[in-house]
């Protein structure tokens, strides 16, 4: 993206006031985190040795709207930005070389930006922000957009507009990207004067952090960041309607806990807001006080430990029998922060048929979307929580106590006829499900795991045991290929001390692998396994299964290629040529000592090419629009509830 | 109308450019249909009103009404019942009216209470006010003469009584959980 016209006039570097003390008002920032890697301390040298600023300490301070950006970021408390400059967004750019407390990483496609800052937000629980310019910069962070604003984590997007007096001329790199994304943000700005900006950057954090997480995108015209403003901070919100509400109405929380003392087969139906909501310790007391099963979605893998007893673990179209069982077969179903997605319930008419519903979610417009709820709660999952908890215990003082005993029992004989498993190819290749199971039990429960999208992402979903929350990310509601290497690339700059690793398919990996070259260079040393199976195995999986084997368009081999013992790409080849190590597996025997070899690289990334069967299906499996009652253990084996429920 | 209720919300909303496609957009990305749209000023500057009807069910009302309030711009939406307020409509129709049939238009314009506002050699425009059904009956009876312009507002609406909904908004919202 270049700028065609003439660049403006450098500006004098007037010192810049870039030392404003914090004021309360904005949210602090995270303590900066040391960088380990080698080549990540040289931005840093680099900033430190520039002499330091001269200190202008009066506020308001004259600046050009584009310092006033840059001295909002720190304001608010922002320690990494993921961007690419380009014409519109040059002005942003300018003040950013002079910020010592931002860093700013170079990624190779806006996309990627998007990407590293939700996987930054996600395992951080910080607002991740990215940076683009107009037209086609901002229409690349399209994708990121939609997929941050289906799994509700908070993103600011700032991207450069052209000058005011050019928009709606058509204007070169113009593009009405606060139209294109109005249904894809919690909301969005386009600001045209100086003077709006350090407000818009203050309420487009606040917007993003609070009430239901979500991205916001703050589209800024060129002008307005050259001209001169004058900056104060803090700076009161104009956001009259906007009102979230997190305290849990008193009485609907007393009637949830009276539902789960009088039930007799409960589930806690746990999602993503309990993990948004920092809210994992308060599950744990309230699943312990009660003993009720708990199941936890997609979004929601590490809230709740995959090692405790009282997990049935992930429910939906590739759930496990006993947490699709418990949810069909229930009289109760308590959903915490779960939005009734439609790869959870199956077909929503026979969706938990029995069950009452519990509804707590911070979003009203959730609540009863999809299946009415009999007792709503409109709340912060964490506040939600704990005074459920507490009204539970007070209940007990009262001698009223749940028993689940025949519940369990029946939940139980689930538990040990289904649990997960798979078979090992009878061709002697590598069995895809192995090589993830391997890689969770090596890294272990610190580890931050991420995935693409497909059958590698249901299998880490599935065989990786999830401990603590924040250490499984993915796309979850967009379902985005191609997201995994940049947001574990966001998620190794917001955790440079955890191990990160992204589980990736081949089809996934070659949508976004070019921010390896960002991770190298920027000194992000995050591991990529590839799921190599040469296929886009989950569409595969589908034309095996719906369409009679007719593989329409999903080899991603080149048979000639092939017979030749060539691969294309060579990931090998190509992870090296990106300087970063790369490595390959094609034998189960290997598979550990690869992992472990991996494992001792810290200073490089490293990807990993596991050469694994192309047949490998995800199991168990709830087919598009089936009755979860319909679900399959195995290809042709289905679970009787009626038989197996007794 | 199939079986599903009209309803009328008045949606106080931030006065600020974009917001009007921000509702448009949400009725149409959330599969609902607008019957009508009214936009205009408030007693406020910094406060527009829009009228919106809808036609559906209690429930995908509930979604609507729960989607609009997420709208960061969208301050307070209030459904009015039809019994409790006051709902008009403003209709301009040019009627074919010659000197034959001049004054049997004029006779059924003065009818509904209509005003003629423009005459012309062979036509006259005809301006009335009212409830959707009055001016449903009003073009019916003009139908005969010809229309052959016709122009219709959306709803707007007040609540009957004293009380303002436009007053507590200005004050700082608190939650009321």
């Amino acid at each position: 993206m270049t700028e065609q016209t003439s660049p403006v006039p450098a500006k004098a570097h007037a010192p810049s006031p870039l030392d404003i003390p914090t004021r309360a008002a904005a949210p602090k920032p995270a303590p900066h985190r040391p960088q380990t890697a080698p080549a990540a301390t040289t931005t840093q040298e680099t900033a430190a040795a520039v002499p330091p600023q001269v200190v202008t300490p009066a506020l308001p301070a004259k600046v050009t709207g584009a310092q006033a950006l840059v001295l909002a970021l720190e304001q608010v408390g922002v320690d990494v930005v993921f961007g690419i400059p380009g014409g519109a967004v040059l002005p942003a750019y300018d003040p950013l070389l002079d910020s010592e407390k931002i860093r700013h990483i170079l990624v190779r496609h806006e996309q990627g930006a998007g990407h590293a800052a939700t996987g930054y937000a996600q395992a951080t629980g910080r607002v991740g922000v990215c940076l683009a310019t107009s037209g086609p910069g901002a229409t690349n962070l399209v994708t990121p957009l939609a997929d941050a604003y289906m799994d509700s984590v908070p993103v600011v997007a700032i991207t450069g507009q052209v000058s005011t007096h050019l928009i709606g001329t058509d204007g070169f790199q113009e593009a009405d990207i606060s139209g294109i994304t109005l249904p894809i943000t919690k909301h969005n700005f386009l600001v045209t004067k100086p003077e709006d900006i350090a407000r818009t950057i203050g309420e487009a954090f606040h917007l993003a952090a609070t009430g239901r997480p979500g991205p916001v995108l703050v589209d800024i015209a060129k002008d307005a960041m050259q001209a001169m403003t004058e900056f104060t901070w803090p700076v009161p919100f104009d956001l009259p309607g906007y009102h979230p509400v997190t305290r849990p109405h008193s009485r609907q929380v007393r009637e949830a806990a009276k539902m789960i003392t009088d039930a007799k087969r409960p589930v806690f139906y746990v999602g993503g807001g309990v993990v948004k909501a920092d809210a994992a310790a308060e599950l744990r007391a309230l699943a312990e006080l009660t003993g009720a099963p708990v199941v936890t979605t997609l979004m929601a893998r590490g809230a709740f430990p995959d090692s405790h007893p009282l997990h049935l673990g992930m429910p939906g179209m590739h759930g496990t029998v006993a947490a699709v069982g418990a949810l069909q077969k229930a009289d109760l179903l308590v959903a915490l922060g779960a939005r009734f997605d439609d790869r959870v319930t199956g077909k929503l008419d026979s969706f938990a048929p029995d069950a009452l519903i519990v509804h707590a979610d911070i979003d009203p417009a959730e609540i009863s979307k999809n299946r009415r709820a009999d007792v709503p709660i409109v709340g912060d999952c964490k506040e939600v929580i704990a005074e459920l908890t507490t009204a539970i215990e007070a209940d007990r003082q009262h001698g009223r106590t749940g028993d689940y005993t025949a519940w369990w029992k029946q939940l139980n004989h689930l538990l040990e006829k289904y649990p997960l498993g798979y078979d090992e190819p009878e061709d002697g290749t590598l069995a895809p499900q192995y090589v993830i199971e391997r890689i969770g039990k090596l890294a272990g429960p610190d580890a931050i795991y991420l995935a693409g999208v497909g059958q590698h992402q249901m299998w880490a979903a599935q065989f990786i045991g999830y401990e603590n929350p924040r250490t499984w990310i993915n796309s979850g509601g967009a379902g985005t290929m191609g997201f995994a290497v940049p947001a574990a690339m966001g998620a190794k700059v917001g955790m440079p001390d955890s191990q990160v690793w992204a589980i990736d398919g081949d089809g996934c990996f070659q949508m976004t692998n070019q921010e390896l070259a960002t991770c190298a260079i920027e000194g992000i040393p995050v591991k990529i396994a590839i799921i190599n199976n040469g296929n886009l195995g989950m569409v595969r999986q589908w034309q095996s299964l719906f369409y009679d084997k007719r593989y329409s368009n999903t080899n991603l081999g080149d048979k000639k290629a092939q017979e030749n013992g060539t691969r294309i790409p060579d990931f090998v080849k190509l992870a090296e040529a990106y300087s970063c190590i790369g490595l390959r597996c094609e034998r189960k025997e290997d598979v550990d000592a690869v992992i472990e070899q991996a494992m001792a690289i810290n200073d490089q990334p490293v990807v990993i090419d596991f050469i694994v069967h192309k047949d490998a299906m995800v199991w168990p499996m709830v087919a598009a629009g089936a009755s979860n009652d319909d679900i399959s253990y195995a290809r042709d084996i289905a679970p009787k509830w009626a038989e197996d429920g007794e | 109308m199939n079986g599903m209720d009209q309803h009328t919300l008045s949606v106080l909303v931030e006065n600020k450019p974009g917001v009007l496609v921000r509702i448009a957009g949400l009725f149409s990305r959330r599969n609902f249909n607008i019957e009508s749209l009214a936009v205009g000023p408030t007693e406020h500057a910094e406060i527009s009103r829009m009228t919106i009807v809808v036609n559906c069910d209690e429930h995908p009302l509930e979604q609507v009404t729960k989607q609009l309030n997420k709208l960061i711009n969208v301050l307070k939406i209030v459904e009015l019942e039809s019994a409790q307020a006051v709902q008009r409509e403003l209709i301009l129709i040019k009627v074919r009216a010659d000197a034959d049939s001049r004054s049997k238009v004029l006779e059924t314009v003065a009818l509904f209470r209509a005003h003629v506002v423009d005459v012309a050699l062979d036509a006259v425009t005809v301006e009335a006010t009212g409830s959707h059904d009055k001016l449903e009956a009003l073009v019916r009876v003009l139908e005969p003469f010809g229309i052959k312009e016709l122009v219709q507002s959306g709803t707007i609406a007040v609540g009957r009584g004293g009380r303002s909904i436009t007053d507590r908004t200005l004050r700082p919202l608190e939650r009321s959980a």
